[in-house]
């Protein structure tokens, strides 16, 4: 690995100083003048056609400006699957579907207004249920698409038949999977301000600055050159802004009819009914070992309900099936998933997508194997793990893999090795409390995800005259500290130290593409971006030095913010450089770009195969619980958890990843379920929907595994959601160990574990 | 209905004529223009808003103005003293204790009270503390050891000094 000075160092982030006292501009704290606040009125029907619409109170009341209804859209649908609207007039499908909208002078008027509007509704047959949704005759979503199937997914590779026939051993389970929400802190938030030009400016949390510009121009009738993104501070986002969703032009159609800024900032109980959700699923899955512990196949089926609208959320077969394709080497693998139209909440990313659910089934049936075969289950995984330059069925081109090396490392904090029969021995604690170990891997993209025509980045490097450097790249910080890192990688370039880099990530209308904040791609696609324009710019740099110390270009060096020749010794500071560069008879700045879009492949249409992917992050985890076999609580004691993530570009900032991606794992596991009934959010609240708290976390340890990627940047690889995605399985393995039950459903709640120990002990008393 | 409210906000005392029914969070965001102190549920759910009135920690979305006569506030924006941080801000940036930073200002507030109380504390006691403030980002740990460096700092300068 290479030595570096700023590379590799725990540094702060770059935005915490004004962060820790309450100085930066979220979402929330933007204020223009003549603002207005809007409020949205959703539907009081999972499923009816509207009738009327009578706005005419609302319009009346003091204090209101404008209110938007079906009537304000522009003749266009938006959305993954162009089957949305910003306002709904004809049917609404969703009881989070829009109906109306005010803009106010304040918050309570608009509230007030809201509630004065008057919709005629003829209610319509409804489903919420993805398996009956498929069945004849069932309500249709989507009247003029004649079935509720959005998209069936296939894949396979190997033949199946030929993977059973060669199995010792086969075992089998059915999963189901919850919604689960992204639980940001700060709800969703937008502010939409038209200037005298006609031009619109967005204050947003989004990440996917440039295809909402896009998207947003196609919802709103626009021309993306007429839309401008400025981001603000982002107080929470995972996945939550990787989608254009309706709130967004209402925001702007607001703004338009008023003539004034418009507010738009859901309440939390908003946030858990209109913000997308990790979609549930019901996933059904057979596989097969030999004797000797080598896989011979796996199958996995997967009925997946996607809401009323298509976003995200019905792409996740994409990474469900790469999990199931591609974690650990199986020669036969097939796997169908089925996307569903139901009435139920819109589902979009969640981070992590696809994987949580993809890694907690698999990993699962992973565990079975093992003591199907009788083999220790750390042991059985390393024997089929991937491996370093290995090509999967699919068509995954692995560079860099530390699987094995992740698997030994928590293996090696374990005390002793899992029981095959779920009887671990007493703990001191009780005869009560059953304690047990649990192992899960994980397999993510780490060097981006080809998921649209580019997966590509920009970046600008500016020196200035007083050695400044500025960074503009086109991604965004949306508080996992990508800025940080890139500055990091930008400093190492240019031999400065990390505070003499500023980033400027924000503005549309400044910094360079960038496809979004997503699939842990940050590190890897803007870092080389970024690392590609400060090269450029030094090289600049390089040129003009040279005469100034009377070196050529190949004999100096950037470091200590100064450009120095090697042999003479001789120095001098980059601000001097770029004076000289500057004040001169046909006088140039110093600006480098680099642009970078990884060697990687959309994958077939038809096979779904081919290397989405320039590298690969892999993980494992270990978890330590107790199972109070009275109460059915299952109390995670230790989390062990390591992860390659290529190099640590800020390995403080690695941590961070890897806990707070834990604190999800842990909610999905034990904790997080969206309750929803009927089509409505029960519990759409954090008293009712349980986010783990400082009180709550076990002790969680970090090992960070270096591969050093050949194409990551200075060796890096992504890791934004690994942290979480094996979690559910680690635990779920370890209840097993504990007291011998394999729980399939999540979250793990206390009347769930009870129920399955009292089936346990009337079973066995019979 | 308005009244006429006498607060102590960070020291600078005002008196402001209210709505009755405003929440202190409302009053700290609009007129008083304190915008480091976060709304995340309105239902003292998350801890965001956590500010301290006479020392105490309160959710302020739960605190209604007009009781907050003649008291004490502090938000987040007088934490820091002549522009000196407080050891669990500068912990809490050097430790990775802020990521998105939503959840920061409601954060460090919690822990200040604990501190002010007592700064000699274990593991379990913070945690317990900051129970009321969630994060998504961090997964509390890179919080929690920020607040026991702060403590232990705190401690050390706190401690008689011999010879």
């Amino acid at each position: 690995m290479t030595a570096t000075n700023v590379v590799g160092r725990r540094l702060p982030k770059l935005d915490a100083p004004d962060k820790a006292v309450g100085r930066a501009t979220y979402g929330h704290d933007v204020r223009l003048p003549g603002m207005l606040h809007g409020r949205i009125l959703y539907s009081a029907h999972p499923h009816a056609r509207v009738l009327h619409v009578d706005v005419t109170r609302a319009e009346r009341l003091p204090g209101v400006h404008a209110v938007v209804t079906a009537a304000d859209n522009p003749p266009t649908r938006f959305g993954y699957g162009k089957d949305n609207t910003p306002l709904k007039g004809e049917v609404v499908r969703s009881l989070r579907d829009e109906v109306a909208a005010v803009a106010a002078v304040e918050p309570e008027v608009a509230e007030e207004a809201i509630s004065l509007i008057r919709v005629d509704y003829e209610p319509l047959p409804t489903v919420f249920d993805a398996a009956a949704a498929l069945k004849p005759g069932a309500p249709l979503v989507h009247a003029d698409r004649g079935s509720n199937l959005v998209q069936t997914y296939r894949y396979r590779h190997g033949e199946l038949a030929v993977g059973e026939a060669e199995s010792d051993f086969t075992v089998e389970a059915e999963f189901e999977l919850p919604y689960v929400a992204h639980g940001a802190i700060e709800t969703s938030i937008v502010v939409a301000a038209f200037d005298g030009r006609g031009r619109l400016t967005l204050y947003s949390g989004t990440q996917i600055p440039f295809l909402l510009q896009r998207d947003l121009a196609e919802a709103l009738h626009l021309d993306g050159s007429q839309i401008r993104i400025l981001q603000t501070a982002v107080g929470g986002a995972f996945g939550r802004g990787l989608d254009i969703y309706p709130f967004e032009p209402i925001a702007a159609l607001l703004a338009r009819k008023s003539a004034r800024p418009v507010r738009l900032a859901f309440s939390r109980p908003e946030e858990f009914r209109a913000a997308p959700v990790r979609q549930p699923a019901h996933v059904q899955v057979r596989a097969g070992a030999r004797r000797d512990g080598r896989l011979t196949f796996r199958a996995v089926r997967a009925l997946l309900d996607i809401g009323a609208y298509v976003s995200w959320g019905a792409v996740t077969p994409l990474v469900m099936m790469e999990t199931t394709a591609s974690l650990y080497r199986v020669p036969h693998v097939e796997f169908q998933a089925d996307c569903v139209y139901t009435n139920n909440p819109i589902t979009g990313a969640v981070r992590g997508y696809g994987n949580p659910q993809s890694t907690f089934f698999v990993e699962s049936i992973m565990d079975r194997l093992a003591v199907a075969t009788g083999i220790d289950p750390v042991q059985f995984r390393l024997q089929n793990a991937n491996l370093p330059g290995e090509e999967t069925a699919q068509g995954l081109r692995i560079t860099s893999c530390g699987l094995r090396e992740c698997l030994e490392a928590v293996a090696a904090r374990a005390d002793r090795r899992p029981t095959s029969d779920g009887a671990a021995p007493d703990g001191a604690a009780g005869r009560h409390l059953r304690r047990g170990i649990g192992f899960a891997a994980t397999l993510n993209v780490g060097g981006g995800a080809r998921i649209y025509r580019s997966d590509g980045c920009g970046a600008v490097v500016k020196v200035d005259d007083f050695g400044r450097v500025s960074l503009l790249t086109g991604s965004t910080e949306i508080g996992q500290g990508s800025e940080t890192a890139l500055a990091q990688i930008v400093a190492e370039v240019l031999g400065t130290s990390i505070d003499a880099v500023s980033v400027h990530n924000s503005d549309t209308d400044l910094k360079p593409w960038d496809v979004g904040v997503h699939a842990s791609r940050t590190t890897f696609i803007a870092g080389n971006a970024a690392y590609l324009a400060a090269l450029e710019a030094r090289q600049q740099l390089y040129e003009t030095a040279s005469a100034l110390l009377s070196a050529p270009p190949e004999e100096l060096e950037a470091r200590d913010g100064a450009i120095f020749a090697r042999t003479s010794g001789a120095s001098v500071d980059l601000g001097k450089v770029v004076r000289a560069r500057h004040f001169r008879e046909a006088g140039q700045i110093v600006v480098g770009e680099g642009w970078y879009d990884p060697p990687t492949q959309l994958v077939d249409k038809e096979t779904y195969k081919g290397n989405i992917s320039a590298a690969y992050g892999f993980g494992a985890q270990m978890a330590e619980v107790e199972v109070d076999t009275e109460t059915g609580r299952v109390r995670v004691l230790r989390l062990v958890c390591a992860n390659d993530v290529g190099r640590a570009i800020n390995p403080m900032a690695v941590e961070g990843q890897i806990e707070g991606g834990a604190q999800m794992g842990l909610g999905y596991a034990l904790t997080e379920e969206l309750l929803v009934r009927d089509g409505d959010v029960l519990n759409p609240d954090f008293l009712d929907y349980r986010l783990f708290t400082a009180a709550d976390m076990p002790e969680i340890e970090t090992i960070i595994v270096e591969t050093s990627d050949p194409e990551g940047p200075f060796g890096a690889k992504g890791v934004g959601e690994m942290g979480g995605t094996p979690t559910a399985a680690a635990i779920a393995n370890a209840v097993f160990d504990a007291v011998g039950l394999r729980l399939t459903r999540l979250p793990m709640t206390p009347e769930r574990v009870l129920a399955a120990l009292d089936a346990q002990r009337s079973q066995g008393s019979v | 209905m308005k009244r006429l409210v006498r607060l102590v906000i960070n020291g600078d005392e005002q008196t402001v004529y209210l709505d009755t029914r405003r929440t202190l969070l409302d009053f700290l965001r609009g007129e008083a223009g304190l915008l480091g102190t976060h709304r995340g549920c309105d239902a003292g759910d998350c801890g965001a808003c956590t500010v301290l009135l006479d020392g105490q920690p309160v959710t302020s979305c739960l605190v209604l103005a007009v009781d907050c006569e003649g008291a004490q506030v502090r938000t987040i924006e007088g934490v820091a003293q002549g522009g000196r941080l407080h050891p669990v801000q500068r912990q809490l940036i050097e430790r990775g204790g802020i990521q998105c930073g939503f959840c920061t200002p409601g954060m460090v507030l919690s822990a200040v009270a604990l501190l002010e109380e007592n700064p000699r504390l274990d593991k379990a006691q913070v945690r317990q503390a900051l129970a009321g403030n969630l994060c998504r980002c961090t997964g509390y740990a890179k919080i929690v050891e920020a607040v026991l460096a702060a403590a232990d700092e705190i401690a050390a300068q706190a401690a008689p000094r011999i010879g």
